[in-house]
């Protein structure tokens, strides 16, 4: 038995490990498919000859195409993602930077989306094909529907132009930033590690409604795989027995059928929480949210490759992360897995 | 089963079962609303020069930012564009699209799917590693990386869409084709001498094809909103063109004053996501046999 699971762990090992350089090779290739030429771009357009080709020399351009790739793998594996054209400064630096925006955002939203999605899908389950079903299906297909970035954008109209009844963008009001001396980078942590309250207040605010938006667009996803998690349940034997046995309504449906779900539902979460990301972008953009998404999007529009593909990488390597740790999760949660 | 010996056949009567799913799809409100959305964006972009009240690329620098009502029922952009004939004419660009990205998605799909589902063995693996390779990101970063590479225009956008949109379908295809594989009516094929290649094309792709083209549908919804994000960013149509997403992100400067400029077209990339959705979830509780016995 256990060498049958040690097997299984070595061959997970593996298939990361591929999968790793998979996308190693990918960010790869995009980087040189680009049509810029990455020379011009440091040497700029009145370089002589001379600096032109040693510049291309020193950035190995003269080797063979896979010689480069080896001295791309080593250069990632030793931490070297390059420099940033835009900032001058290593772009992992400017990345880790600007990730606890982001962190702080998603951990909101996700917080959200299964807060709204459990429930609704428990709902949609219990009442299925009633009005209650219907409903919820609309409504959480209308999250996944809607053009984040747009929604964003009429929210803003309406709420914070029209209405006043949050924050507008950024991640708090004009006037505080600086003043909250950063450690972790996570503006709530931060500012109630510094006792002032009212930048944690002007956060809170102005995290609330992207947060909102892209936990009810993530929730579509959560709702679904909740509701037809828990059509298993409900048609299996043991649910008769409890409604037999004269368990109410209520203790059969949370206590048994939901009591069963809650393992896979902690690995939808995870996933979810992966594809948050691609909201965030978005979001980001619209909010002016100084996080991973608009590094990324600013990056892309002055065409500065290193800071885009390593952003690539790095969501990848989140992607990765999250199936694996939902997998475990998976192991650690469902006895059945022993 | 039994089923499986009269495939052909049921490739070739491919009609019967479609008509029955439409049938099927107007009896819930929610799917026969997304079949009303559809149809009506092919008749609008098949007509648009007979709905549209205005040339979508005219400027009248003096009318800008005109208010819905009067002689422009959505109102006029910052050149004084009607910004109804421009959703009229946007509904041309989202139609290419999703029609191109179609086009581009099954065939590829298709064929590393049905590729390694019949050979299996090392093949199969290597393909199915690159797959997991292409999922294991979301497909607007991917997409974003992909124009960013290739240079923003809306080829490029849909290129870099197809490119993402492959991986699901492949998988369909290889777990289709791994159900067929050991099939008699395949053995029977190889016995008679027919190549990988007969076998696949003529044996094994027509039966995935329904299920691909489902999945396709259920995709359509995504690839809207990615190509909707890319027009946003900028990085997809370019400006005089009137894509829907790229409308919204020249209008963002005005959405204050102006609300009309991101709402109507926002709208817009709403009602067909949406129409795409129901329509899918209305496919899949048409076609998932779990869900047909519990009724």
């Amino acid at each position: 038995m256990t060498t049958y699971r040690l097997n299984g762990f070595m061959r997970q090992a593996i298939t990361i490990l591929v999968t790793l350089l998979g996308l190693l090779l990918l960010t790869f290739v995009i980087g040189r498919m680009m049509p810029a030429d990455p020379v011009r771009a440091i040497v700029g357009e009145d370089a002589t000859r001379e600096t032109y080709e040693q510049v291309f020399r020193q950035l190995g351009l003269d080797r063979p195409l896979w010689e480069q790739f080896l001295f791309y793998l080593r250069d990632v594996l030793t931490g070297d993602f390059g420099t940033s054209i835009r900032t001058g400064r290593p772009v992992i630096e400017d990345i880790l930077h600007v990730l606890p925006a982001t962190i702080e955002l998603a951990t909101f939203a996700i917080v959200i989306g299964a807060g709204l999605g459990v429930p609704l899908g428990v709902l949609a389950a219990v009442k299925k094909d009633r009005w209650q079903d219907h409903l919820v299906r609309v409504f959480s297909l209308m999250g996944h529907s809607m053009p984040i970035f747009w929604t964003g954008m009429i929210a803003l109209i309406i709420l914070y132009a029209k209405l006043g009844w949050v924050g507008g963008s950024g991640r708090m009001s004009q006037f505080y930033i600086g003043m909250v001396p950063e450690k972790t980078g996570f503006l709530l942590i931060d500012s109630a590690l510094a006792g002032q309250w009212d930048i944690f207040r002007s956060a809170i605010n102005h995290l609330i409604l992207p947060a909102s938006l892209l936990g009810y667009s993530s929730s579509a996803y959560i709702t679904r795989m909740t509701r037809s998690f828990m059509l298993d349940q409900i048609n299996q034997e043991y649910i008769t027995t409890a409604r037999v046995k004269g368990l109410s309504n209520a203790q059969t449906i949370w206590r048994h059928a939901f009591g069963n779900i809650r393992v896979q539902l902690v690995t939808i979460v995870a996933l979810a929480y992966g594809s948050l990301l691609e909201g965030a972008v978005l979001i980001e953009t619209v909010f002016a949210w100084p996080g991973f998404g608009q590094y990324l999007t600013n990056n892309l529009i002055i065409g500065d490759m290193n800071a885009v593909m390593t952003c690539v990488l790095i969501v990848g390597i989140i992607f990765i992360a999250l199936n694996l740790i939902s997998d475990i999760l998976y192991r650690i949660f469902d006895p059945r897995t022993r | 089963m039994s089923e499986i010996p009269q495939a052909r056949s049921r490739a070739s009567a491919a009609f019967r079962p479609a008509i029955n799913i439409v049938r099927f799809l107007w009896g819930s409100p929610p799917s026969a609303f997304g079949l009303v959305v559809l149809t009506l964006l092919i008749l609008v972009a098949l007509i648009a020069p007979i709905i549209a009240t205005h040339d979508p690329y005219v400027q009248n620098l003096g009318n800008t930012l005109q208010a819905p009502g009067g002689e422009h029922l959505f109102g006029t952009d910052e050149l004084g564009r009607d910004i109804f004939s421009r959703l009229v004419y946007g509904s041309r660009i989202t139609l290419t699209i999703i029609f191109l990205v179609s086009v581009i998605v099954g065939p590829i799909g298709l064929l590393v799917g049905t590729t390694s589902g019949y050979f299996g063995g090392r093949f199969d693996t290597v393909m199915m590693r690159i797959t997991d390779i292409f999922l294991s990101f979301p497909s607007l970063i991917l997409s974003l990386a992909f124009v960013a590479a290739l240079g923003p225009s809306l080829n490029n956008a849909i290129i870099a869409i197809a490119l993402t949109a492959w991986p699901p379908i492949a998988r369909l295809a290889r777990a289709e084709t791994m159900t067929f594989r050991q099939a008699d009516y395949i053995a029977a094929a190889r016995l008679q001498g027919a190549s990988p290649a007969r076998i696949i094309w003529r044996s094994i792709v027509p039966m995935c094809l329904p299920s691909v083209l489902i999945r396709l549908t259920l995709n359509m919804a995504t690839v809207i909103l990615t190509a909707a994000g890319l027009g946003f960013l900028g990085l997809g149509a370019q400006p005089p063109l009137p894509e829907w997403g790229a409308m919204i992100a020249t209008g963002r400067r005005y959405m204050i004053d102006s609300w009309w400029l991101v709402t109507f077209p926002g709208l817009a990339i709403l009602a067909v996501s949406l129409a795409f959705n129901l329509l899918g979830d209305g496919l899949r509780d048409a076609l998932d046999p779990k869900q047909m016995n519990r009724r």
